[in-house]
């Protein structure tokens, strides 16, 4: 290391790796209940986990949460933005990830036909 | 692709390592792997998080969900509810001591919530054995701002501006000591870390090297920079292993990616670190004595002047701070003196961390901003008293601190404040002390410390201390005379004006402070022959009152034969042959024998 911009290039680089401890960014809940499980939650997981890896998104944490009690529109997945509504889609397939990622997650529309549910935080 | 969605903080300090955090670790790859989770979650050993009374500790990230006392027998069923299935593990959650509430989330405990990490932050927070994450978190930022911005009269201006004083006891500003040396005649200097931790039951140090290690390592660096010096030492002792296998980890690190070295950041600065291993004597702390050790002498101090700053390592300016000072310096540089300046009290900036320990329900290390008082720290903080006792006395300084009672708990804790109360702010050891503890007894424990640590350079401290060792330990085994308590403020007078080096000079305090607040118990002792705590074996009395059903236990265990009576009698004790074993007292059922 020579510069002092080659040590902001090397923190700007690592920093995504120590986000995951430090509060704020957008959160994607998938709902990991036996239901869900059964549902095929962890293929919609796998699935955002791949898609947020391929587009490189930072400032994005998935969490796991249990049964709701929605049982029938398992699998339930909700994006909460900073500062916006909780937002639950209902009966998510893998196939629907990268459409609610780009739409919702980067550009901040909501996927109108698939909420079940708003929350506000 | 994959991407790891969890990151599971796993502390590795010394306190978790020894209730079983390795094999929490072992067990944790283990599990992970059975359910094929090794690419989306990351176990990360950290450095300690302070809350050593409740480990091993996890921390499970992006929920922040905090795990206490966990145990290799916990792992699967932690790795497939929380990792696999996303349900916290509700048994194992910290409840809240006062409240029995279960608290899931890290920062909304008492213990945390009250406290302002600074120095601490990355403590518990990173892997120290990973510069990467050091740098992330803005590591050696300030470094680089110094170097490439700032001319060294800039950072020495900036940290006389911070009010920010040295940690290690005596509190004198870091920024004129800076200022000190780099104005010191000579082309060569050098910065020396004193990690010599020594007061019983301190152990900040230790966790912040062992934590973050790469923090002191930077202060040191801007300090070499500011000052005019190329080279460094850590003065660190042998006891303290890890500390020093982390620190000679991040030295390799930052070496390695040109952050120590020559023209670093491509200006013309060089600097270089080297560790000094100590053998642990107290005395080593007193920067004299700690020179003349890295010199390869016997560690004894020196008259001063000439101050090392002037005149120290090989007789070169030499710039000497504690370990925590280091670790302040970092923030201070990148965030700016004002900044620091707005955080404390008048004359006392900053934070300060303390190694809680003694008969507290949170054993750790908490840092909190100066000015806070005692109670918030020991009741809100520290959670109080074991076991509801009544809370006595809070000893604080170490060996050359005072026993603050419990009229004092409101005190503003800050180096002025402090000293006004016949105690020191010291390197940050809180020694609490509940009912059951006799404080003559706790003067006599510190001063058989600094006897034993005493060097024997100098008189007054070497045959002093032994003396009033002398007459504290016959104060307590009941042989006290009259007399005695002016004898001990005598001597503490003369040592406190004649002794050679700050060790010496403040090893009276805890004999003074405990006279000043507790003389009466003194008196008890001398005069009564009684001992108020019923902690100093010879100065109890046993009897046997008429709750005696006459059952015959303590008869049958009295190893001297001084308990007689008839079956279903009340007993009698023969005082003359009592040995005071105490025997009877745990042995009785009923509660029959008393003891004043």
């Amino acid at each position: 290391m020579k510069t002092v911009e080659d040590l902001k290039r090397l923190r700007e680089q690592l920093q995504g790796q120590n986000r995951l401890r430090h509060e704020g960014g957008t959160e994607i809940i998938v709902g990991m209940g036996t239901c869900g499980i059964a549902a095929g939650a962890r293929q919609v997981m796998t699935a955002v986990l791949d898609e947020i890896a391929s587009r490189k998104l930072e400032d994005v944490k998935v969490r796991q949460t249990g049964c709701i009690g929605m049982c029938e529109r398992e699998v339930l997945l909700d994006v909460a933005r900073p500062g916006e509504q909780r937002i639950t889609y209902g009966r998510v397939t893998p196939a629907d990830v990268p459409k609610i990622i780009e739409e919702h997650v980067i550009n901040g529309r909501i996927v109108e036909a698939m909420v079940v549910g708003r929350v506000d935080i | 692709m994959e991407r790891v969605r969890a990151h599971v903080l796993l502390c590795a300090g010394t306190g978790c390592v020894s209730s079983g955090a390795k094999k929490v670790e072992a067990a944790l790859q283990v599990e992970i792997a059975k359910h094929g989770l090794e690419k989306e979650i990351k176990v990360v050993e950290t450095g300690c998080h302070g809350f050593c009374e409740m480990g091993p500790l996890v921390i499970i990230y992006p929920e922040g969900t905090f795990y206490v006392r966990v145990q290799e027998e916990d792992v699967a069923e932690l790795v497939e509810n929380h990792l696999l299935k996303g349900r916290i593990v509700e048994r194992l959650l910290y409840k809240e001591p006062l409240t029995a509430e279960k608290v899931p989330n890290y920062t909304e405990i008492d213990f945390y919530k009250k406290q302002m990490r600074m120095v601490l932050a990355n403590c518990g927070h990173i892997n120290p054995e990973i510069i990467e994450e050091y740098i992330a978190e803005n590591g050696y930022a300030a470094l680089g701002k110094a170097v490439t911005t700032m001319s060294p009269d800039d950072v020495v201006a900036e940290m006389k501006k911070s009010g920010l004083r040295g940690r290690g006891g005596g509190g004198f500003p870091t920024g004129m000591k800076w200022e000190f040396t780099k104005n010191a005649k000579g082309t060569k200097k050098y910065v020396v870390c004193n990690a010599d931790e020594g007061d019983p039951g301190a152990f900040m140090d230790r966790s912040v090297l062992e934590g973050d290690p790469h923090r002191v390592i930077e202060g040191m660096a801007v300090c070499g920079y500011a000052i005019g010096a190329d080279e460094g030492y850590v003065y660190v002792r042998a006891e303290y292993p890890l500390a020093i296998k982390r620190l000679k980890i991040a030295i390799k690190q930052a070496e390695d990616m040109g952050l120590l070295g020559d023209n670093i950041f491509g200006s013309k600065f060089n600097f270089r670190l080297k560790i000094k291993e100590g053998a642990g004597a107290f005395v080593c702390g007193e920067e004299t004595a700690l020179l003349a050790s890295i010199e390869g002498k016997r560690g004894m101090p020196r008259p001063r002047p000439p101050f090392p700053a002037i005149s120290g390592l090989w007789g070169k300016p030499t710039n000497i701070n504690n370990v925590e000072t280091f670790g302040n310096v970092p923030q201070i540089i990148n965030k700016g003196a004002d900044w620091y300046a707005s955080i404390g009290t008048e004359k006392s900036k900053g934070t300060k961390v303390f190694a809680l320990t003694g008969r507290i329900n949170n054993t750790g290390l908490a840092e909190v901003p100066m000015g806070i008082t005692m109670r918030e720290i020991i009741f809100g903080i520290g959670g109080g008293i074991q076991g509801g006792k009544k809370f006595k006395a809070v000893q604080i300084g170490g060996p050359s601190g005072g026993c603050l009672p419990e009229h004092l708990l409101d005190l503003s804790v800050d180096y002025d404040s402090l000293i006004q109360a016949g105690a020191m702010m010291g390197s940050g050891g809180l020694v609490v002390m509940d009912e059951t503890t006799c404080m003559v007894d706790v003067a006599r424990f510190f001063l058989n410390f600094t006897k034993e640590e005493s060097c024997g350079k100098c008189t007054p401290c070497r045959e002093g201390t032994k003396r009033m060792l002398e007459i504290l330990t016959r104060i307590t085994e009941g042989d006290g005379r009259e007399g005695d308590i002016e004898l001990l403020e005598t001597l503490a007078k003369n040592i406190k004006a004649t002794a050679l080096c700050g060790l010496g000079q403040t090893a009276p305090n805890p004999v003074l402070s405990t006279l000043h607040y507790f003389r009466h118990e003194y008196e008890a002792h001398i005069k009564e022959k009684r001992c108020p705590a019923l902690a100093c074996p010879n100065l109890i009395t046993y009897g046997i009152d008429e709750k005696c059903k006459g059952c015959g236990v303590c008869r049958k265990n009295c190893p001297v034969g001084a308990i007689t009576g008839d079956v279903k009698a009340v007993h009698e004790l023969d005082q003359s042959k009592c040995i005071k074993c105490g025997v009877c007292f745990t042995k009785c059922k009923f509660g029959a024998v008393t003891r004043i």
